[in-house]
């Protein structure tokens, strides 16, 4: 499955020809590296001048350029992996089932399996390019007087080759962990050149001590399990073990020196060539793209700013075209002309409304899945139950590649809706046209106390019972505010799924219902007391809140651009088009910033996670929330310098003129 | 071109510049003698002898405690740990359980190494001091480590502002409330700088001894010692100590500079990770100062070259300079002229760069030469107590927020009497052609040396520059003026003090220094 839409224009114009560039830019460099190997793995400094010529004999020598062919072909297939798996929006499990299943799934497994096999490739070339007592699987058997000559088994072969595969096999496995398939977008901008020479010294440092940490593991694995395969070997093809040599299984055969070298430097010379494929396809993938705002030419306006961003198919494409509109609504005044343009005949802000509404449906996408996120959480005091949560996530987090967020959004919006017609209500899209907001509490919407009322009774939803009648009445007036100007008669039309009163079957609880209630809770409370099940299942601490977020580099980018070319407004806008949309900006990312507020005052919500040194383990996505809140307070403080006292004219309702009047005071 | 001699004379002895109407400093005798404004800052004073300064930094308690015998390794590992392998080297070499040929070897090592990094900081001599002087070399504040405010941040948007003192903690001065929090944080020490987030209401970066720390002092809060879990930490290794930060004008950034690191930071605060922006050559970055247009950034060096980076794609270009580094920096409200001073000359060089609209292609669309706008050389002036000489290299210079006044602190000399630390203050004017015009000299109470300065960002009335002093007074000299440049608002247009009508324009018509600008 390639980046999910294989036939978009851009991943065929765009992303396939930068895979294609750091591919051979990796290709490129395969040579220097395998001089380089081939020069350490024959080191002696007695012998300066015998060792640099007999590496130089050597390089020239057919082992090394055959092994050369086949290396360039294992970078070839590694690079493709790159290509396949890389996802813009990491997957974070929330439980430790959660990560067993990411672990087993058959596509993560395939990719174990083909890294194992392209690592024994490599340890074979390896082996082969060290040469020596390392070259072949089998060697004569020392000659005992009387004893005909046969084949024995070179253990050393055999160990290389192992410890390739293992190499490969911890490769992918900590890969998965550490989310290295997770491409990060930088803060800066910056050539690609610059970035990889920056990058490169931390890469050879995270490879020498990877292949140190695999070295040690596989040299325990081998002390204890490695007498299988080889008697497996032995016996498939038919080959004698040499008594007269030490058994690697066994401390004497592995405190071997010269032999551990060579398998770290073997490791080490894996791990960067893979590594640098990695490095390499992240900065080509991830540099900035200028989409053109608008075309003259009715065939390209599929690959304009507007249409980009609000595509959903190929992720990356959604991200570099959010990540260009924040760098020209910051620094380019001549693209920013162009937004605020009109269409030539008609006269309509098509650029503007494009941008402005599809900016718009993100961040309210994100209040809304915030808001459900803490209904969830308050109405029954823990997070969601832990068996139906996790048992469906297991599931759901091996298909979706970019689940942690699809599926954290999507679940407990699914059960909302069918549990409680109540919260059904938020799923009416926010920011929609006419500048209504979903959530209206008031008297003229549905949520009013009567519908509340009529709805709290209802015993067929145990963890949704408290959701209806207090809370949401004590805080929805609070959180929630119809704003002034819309007319209470388009509320209603607007969220459909609001209006059909719960079915009537729900309201009387059956007989059937309440024991399969009864059974479902005694089963519950059954596993809650076993250990491992506990284990399992428990959440990891702010797992959720880091899932929650993980696409927040997308709001982060569109509260950017969007704050900075409203500020440009103030002065660039000439037919006036961003005035219009101002009220509904200003209130959409009001209600994110009260959303935001609440969901930190949750607990592991402001904890902060442990900082990775390395570079390829990317742990930026942990830290995305923070960056969200700063970037939200930012961006409405961009609008309340700029436009200072005039936002006193902006129509909008009591509650936010007060939050919004704490910015304007600089107190919040 | 300007020089100091066409100044009108400082102040008499005794007097103290209050203010600036009318084209005029006006000095009396105490600071309470002129009219107050709707919100005069406070005139604090923080006297040197109530403040206690930390003691000399050590490195561990080691000292304090009694001489414990721990086994070689033990000993070994803990100069690994403390002064790695430096001093793990001399661990060895000067234990007498290790075998004879061990010794010798890690003395040869530790003699090579030590010969190498001679040969380092031959090229960069700075590299010899210790931390605190370092910060007193490069830090923009004269006489750094015996002042009693070490640092001043006025809040970009607010009045509101922050002063450290010598004993390492920082108050919060705010016009609105009369809480002054106190922050103080274990590892708060030498602080270089501080720099208010823009943008934001609450976040005030500080340039520590090893790191940086980023406080949010929630304004509304009425605690006066907010705790230490306010504060961000943000370290990287071998990145101390830091001297210079510099805010991006668009708040997202923030970058720092240390004498001893080659790389200069590129933070994400929110996120906590850096971006190492690296340039052999230099030996470390010194003086960070970001361009109020957020478009280009100022980055000087220990030896005589600095830097300028434009930060669209973060490309540099270097200029060497000829005869010192580069001291200190400021760049005009536009972002397209900048002010620079260089150790050991007395003169004022300007660059100016097209400001061209739309989209450099990864430059920084710079001039090719220098120019001098401003001869600073000592000029003497007789006042009623005999004869004064002012002049000098430069320490720090500040730019009013709207280009109209340019105040430089020169350096004086501290070895004679008559030669005694001064502000000077240009009038400037940027458009349509650029102008230096002589306006004064600010003076303090008798005794006091200007230390530290900087302008208020958005005074009303004109100008305010805050300076602080030697004997811990900090003052406000308001300079009331009608920009020319500003469009006048609406309510509150008219500066306070009257002005007069039969003013004599510009000095006389001598008109001091002017670049036509192309």
């Amino acid at each position: 499955m390639l980046p999910s839409a294989p036939n978009h224009w851009f991943v065929r114009k765009v992303i396939y020809w930068r895979w294609a560039a750091s591919v051979a830019w990796s290709l490129l460099l395969l040579p220097v590296c395998t001089a380089l190997f081939v020069l350490l793995s024959r080191v002696s400094l007695l012998h300066p001048i015998g060792w640099i010529s007999e590496s130089f004999g050597l390089l020239c020598g057919s082992y090394v350029i055959f092994s050369l062919v086949l290396l360039f072909g294992v970078l070839l297939v590694v690079g493709f992996f790159n290509l396949e798996y890389y996802t813009a929006v990491p997957s974070i499990p929330c439980t430790k089932i959660a990560l067993l299943g990411k672990v087993l799934h058959p596509r993560q497994c395939i990719h174990m399996l083909v890294h194992c096999m392209l690592g024994m490739l490599v340890a074979w070339c390896t082996a082969a390019m060290i040469g020596g007592r390392y070259r072949t699987l089998s060697c004569p058997c020392a000659v005992e007087e009387g004893a005909a000559p046969a084949a024995c088994l070179n253990e050393l072969h055999l160990f290389f080759l192992l410890a390739g595969g293992f190499v490969g096999y911890s490769y992918s496995l900590l890969g998965l962990l550490n989310n290295v398939n997770y491409i990060s977008f930088k803060i800066i901008q910056r050539h690609k050149y610059l970035w990889f020479r920056s990058s490169l010294l931390a890469v050879v440092r995270y490879s020498a001590v990877r292949a140190l940490y695999a070295v040690r593991n596989f040299c325990i694995f081998y002390y204890f399990l490695g007498y299988i395969p080889r008697t497996w070997i032995c016996s498939t093809l038919g080959l004698l073990r040499d008594s007269s040599l030490h058994r690697l299984d066994s401390l004497a055969g592995l405190l071997d020196l010269p032999l551990l070298y060579h398998l770290w430097l073997s490791c080490c010379f894996l791990l960067l060539t893979w590594h640098v494929s990695v490095l390499l396809f992240r900065i080509f993938v991830s540099e900035a793209y200028s989409f053109p705002v608008q075309s003259s030419f009715s065939e390209d306006t599929s690959q304009c700013l507007p249409k980009v961003i609000s595509e959903k198919e190929p992720m990356i494409l959604k991200f570099l075209g959010l990540q260009d509109l924040a760098v020209l609504a910051h620094n380019s005044p001549c693209r920013r002309q162009e937004v605020f343009s009109l269409s030539q005949p008609g006269g309509h802000p098509h650029n503007w409304n494009a941008i402005c509404t599809e900016c718009l449906a993100l961040l309210g996408e994100l209040t809304q899945r915030l808001v459900l996120y803490q209904e969830v959480l308050s109405s029954n005091g823990r997070s969601w139950p832990p068996s139906c949560g996790s048992d469906h996530k297991s599931t759901s987090s091996e298909t979706s590649e970019n689940s942690g967020t699809e599926e954290l959004s999507h679940t407990p919006r699914v059960r909302a809706g069918l549990k409680t017609p109540a919260s059904s209500l938020f799923r009416a899209p926010v920011g929609g046209a006419g500048g209504t907001l979903p959530f209206t509490p008031d008297l003229d919407s549905p949520f009013s106390p009567a519908v509340t009322r009529r709805m709290a009774p209802d015993p067929s939803s145990p963890w949704h019972g408290s959701v209806q009648s207090p809370h949401l009445m004590r805080r929805g007036p609070k959180l929630w505010t119809s704003s002034a100007e819309s007319p209470p008669d388009c509320v209603l039309p607007e969220s459909p799924a609001a209006v059909p009163s719960p079915p009537a079957g729900a309201q009387k609880p059956s007989f059937l219902s309440l024991w399969f209630q009864n059974r479902q809770e005694q089963v519950k409370g059954f596993l809650a007391k076993r250990v491992l099940i506990m284990y399992l299942f428990n959440k990891l601490p702010e797992a959720s809140s880091q899932a929650l977020f993980a696409d927040s580099q997308m709001h982060i980018w569109a509260l950017q651009g969007l704050s900075h070319l409203v500020a440009a407004s103030f002065t660039e806008d000439k037919f006036g088009v961003v005035q219009i949309t101002l009220p509904r900006i200003l209130s959409t990312m009001l209600m994110l910033q009260e959303a935001v507020d609440r969901h930190f005052k949750l607990p592991h919500a402001s904890s902060k996670p442990m900082r990775s040194t390395c570079c390829l383990e990317d742990s930026t996505f942990k830290m995305l929330r923070f960056g969200l809140r700063s970037a939200l307070k930012t961006a409405l403080y961009r609008i309340t310098g700029t436009f200072g006292q005039h936002l006193h004219a902006v129509q909008m309702s009591a509650e936010h003129r007060k939050r919004l009047q704490l910015f304007m005071d600089y107190k919040e | 071109m300007n020089s100091l001699a066409l100044f009108p004379p400082p102040p008499p002895k005794g007097h103290i510049t209050l203010y600036e109407s009318n084209n005029q400093l006006v000095s009396g005798t105490s600071y309470d003698c002129y009219q107050k404004q709707e919100w005069d800052p406070p005139s604090l004073l923080f006297p040197r002898e109530t403040l206690k300064p930390h003691s000399r930094p050590e490195n561990t308690s080691k000292a304090a405690f009694l001489d414990h015998c721990d086994a070689l390794w033990m000993r070994s590992a803990a100069a690994w740990r403390d002064s790695g392998l430096s001093g793990l080297l001399e661990e060895i070499s000067n234990s007498s359980e290790v075998p004879r040929w061990l010794t010798v070897g890690s003395r040869w090592v530790l003699a090579l190494h030590r010969w190498v990094a001679s040969f380092h900081t031959s090229l960069f001599p700075h590299l010899t001091l210790s931390s605190e002087d370092l910060v007193a070399e490069f830090s923009q504040v004269l006489n750094w480590s015996d002042c009693a405010v070490r640092a001043f941040a006025w809040h970009p948007h607010t009045d509101k502002f922050a002063v450290t003192l010598l004993d390492d903690s920082i108050r919060i001065y705010n016009s609105k409330s009369s809480t002054a929090p106190t922050l103080k944080h274990r590892v708060q020490r030498n602080v270089a700088a501080m720099q208010w987030k823009p943008l934001c209401a609450s976040a005030l970066a500080v340039a520590c001894h090893n790191c940086l720390l980023v406080w949010h002092v929630d304004p509304t809060s009425l605690s006066t010692r907010p705790s230490s879990g306010c504060a961000q930490v943000l370290s990287h290794p071998g990145h101390s100590p830091v001297t210079s930060i510099a805010w991006c004008p668009n708040g997202s950034l923030l970058l720092s500079a240390s004498p001893v690191d080659t790389a200069m930071m590129v933070w994400d605060v929110a996120g906590e990770n850096c971006v190492p922006l690296q340039r052999v050559g230099g030996g470390g970055v010194t003086l960070l100062s970001w361009a109020p247009d957020g478009s280009r950034v100022l980055a000087a060096t220990p030896s005589s070259l600095f830097r300028i980076w434009e930060t669209r794609m973060w490309t540099c270009e270097h200029w060497p300079c000829l005869k010192g580094r580069c001291q200190t920096g400021c760049w005009s409200p536009d972002g397209s002229r900048l002010l620079f001073t260089v150790q050991g000359e007395m003169v004022i060089y300007a660059l100016t760069f097209s400001s061209v609209p739309g989209e450099p292609q990864g430059q920084t669309g710079g001039p090719k030469a220098a120019v001098i706008v401003a001869d600073l050389s000592e000029t003497t002036f007789s006042t009623p107590e005999g004869e004064i000489r002012l002049g000098g290299e430069v320490q720090s210079m500040a730019w009013d927020p709207q280009g109209e006044r340019l105040a430089v602190l020169l350096k004086g000399d501290p070895e004679t009497l008559d030669h005694p630390p001064m502000i000077a203050v240009f009038k400037t004017r940027t458009s349509p052609i650029f102008e230096l015009l002589p306006c004064g000299f600010v003076q303090g109470e008798s005794g006091a040396e200007p230390r530290l300065m900087q302008f208020h960002p958005n005074f009303a009335n004109g100008a305010l520059l805050t300076v602080c002093w030697s004997n811990g007074r900090i003052s406000h000299v308001p300079f009331y003026f009608v920009s020319v440049g500003r469009p006048l608002p609406g309510l509150r247009g008219s500066p306070t003090l009257p002005f007069s009508q039969n003013q004599v324009t510009e000095n006389g018509g001598r008109l001091l220094y002017t670049e036509l600008s192309s």
